[in-house]
């Protein structure tokens, strides 16, 4: 097996007082598709985050393609998609004017003709030269998809990224997903939905108050015991 | 950092949000203080300078907190950290299209302040223009940073400012005596120890929020 995409040892964060995530170990293989489960507030945000290089680790240790990110995480960076609750989009300028300053700034070559494609593959021509703030938020999430996935990052981030999507919208973003692991991308992806992450994923973690609580596949033989601790986690949580 | 300076000015172009709001405030600061003095006083010259960098950093204030707001909706400034540039780049990126900004009102104040105090319109308004030029840009090296950071809070409107202020005013001291002696017709040679000063103090403004801007974006 070659290097992992992700390797993080001992990986915490704090915010002032507060533990967000707390010695967290987690290697991720290339190709993998990983579904990150945990009750509101568990910490799943603020890893996906740490592992964008959006934050610094309080403690520990986080490698990206075998690199250190100590340096500022820059190169790394060229090599991930990020999808948010939010879009990342300038309301203010067109779909078609996004993605084309963000190819820009991830230097892909041919921006132009990159972001025609990706605005067609999103199903988005239509509304391509309308600014972004006038979009309904299917459609802008549909726009932010295609922003993550403009340079063909190697490792996918994906933040409850179902969340908010109709029908088409969430069957456009399946269909995506499938073809970035077709090509090989790393998946990493935050979700609540159980049926929908094992659905795309083979794999899955659960964290609970920052801590990892189970690491494990999620083939039938495990789901049981995987949905047990979910549950458990997610009742401990509420209470 | 030209594909950030191209999208900033994009969005103005588009908005024209932060040259109205800057152009807005800047003469209105010039008209109102230009009534204060009579037409014909001695008194109106020696005030003129003071007049016009109060204008300038009135609106100055306005459009550096407009310039992270653009970045705030939607979290586009985590998209922007997202990119595969360091963070100095951005604030470099920013700085510029600050800068351009602000000079851009200046263009169209310096004429209505020298009609409004009723200034010779000689060979100095290139020196008060290079004064204006070193002072609004520090004053923007060291706001971009503010910004960035005044941003994320509640109070932004108070805390650029507040923070802002204080350490801007040698450069802006330094501006009113470069102004006062090119409207008085005096050679610039003669105010150079000011200029040399307004030289250092931009030079050490953008190397420290180069440096600091990093920290500043992060949570």
């Amino acid at each position: 097996m070659g290097e992992p995409v992700v390797d993080a040892r001992g990986l915490g964060r704090r915010f002032g007082g507060v533990a967000a995530l707390n010695a967290v170990e987690i290697s991720v293989a290339a190709g993998e598709a990983i579904a990150v489960f945990g009750p509101n507030g568990a910490g799943k945000t603020t890893l996906l985050r740490l592992l964008a290089t959006l934050l610094r680790p309080t403690t520990g240790t986080l490698l990206l393609f075998g690199q250190a990110v100590s340096d500022g995480g820059a190169a790394a960076r060229r090599r991930i998609g990020f999808l948010s609750h939010q879009s990342f989009l300038y309301p203010d300028l067109t779909p078609a004017e996004n993605l084309d300053f963000y190819a820009r700034m991830f230097k892909v070559p041919s921006p132009a003709a990159r972001v025609r494609q990706m605005l067609e593959q999103v199903e988005l021509e239509g509304w391509a030269h309308r600014p972004v703030r006038t979009l309904s938020r299917g459609l802008e999430q549909r726009c932010a998809l295609a922003r993550a996935l403009l340079h063909e990052p190697a490792l996918l981030l994906l933040d409850e990224p179902f969340t908010g999507l109709d029908v088409d919208a969430a069957r456009t973003l399946s269909r995506m997903l499938q073809q970035a692991r077709g090509r090989g991308a790393t998946l990493l992806m935050t979700t609540h939905d159980v049926a929908r992450g094992c659905e795309i994923c083979t794999r899955a973690v659960i964290l609970a108050r920052g801590r990892l609580v189970w690491n494990g596949d999620i083939s039938t033989s495990q789901r049981e015991q995987f949905e047990h601790t979910y549950h458990a986690a997610t009742h401990a949580a509420a209470t | 950092m030209l594909a950030l300076l191209r999208k900033d000015l994009q969005i103005e172009l588009r908005t024209k949000e932060t040259l109205a709001a800057l152009l807005l405030l800047g003469l209105l600061t010039l008209v109102v203080l230009s009534f204060a003095f009579d037409p014909t006083s001695e008194l109106r010259v020696e005030a003129a300078p003071g007049a016009l960098w109060v204008a300038v950093i009135f609106a100055g204030v306005l459009g550096l907190n407009r310039s992270f707001l653009a970045e705030r909706e939607n979290d586009c400034l985590q998209g922007l950290l997202l990119c595969p540039v360091d963070r100095g780049t951005i604030y470099l990126a920013k700085t510029v299209s600050n800068f351009l900004f602000m000079m851009a009102a200046q263009l169209v104040m310096v004429p209505i302040f020298v009609f409004f105090f009723n200034l010779p319109a000689t060979a100095a308004l290139w020196s008060v223009l290079l004064s204006l030029a070193l002072g609004v840009f520090g004053f923007a090296a060291v706001g971009t940073l503010f910004a960035a950071i005044a941003v994320r809070t509640r109070a932004r409107e108070v805390m650029l400012p507040l923070l802002l202020l204080p350490l801007v005013v040698p450069l802006f001291i330094a501006g009113v005596k470069v102004t006062a002696h090119a409207l008085g017709g005096k050679a610039l040679g003669e105010v150079a120890p000011w200029l040399n000063l307004m030289v250092g103090f931009d030079v050490m403004l953008l190397v420290v929020a180069w440096l600091v801007f990093e920290y500043a974006v992060e949570e």
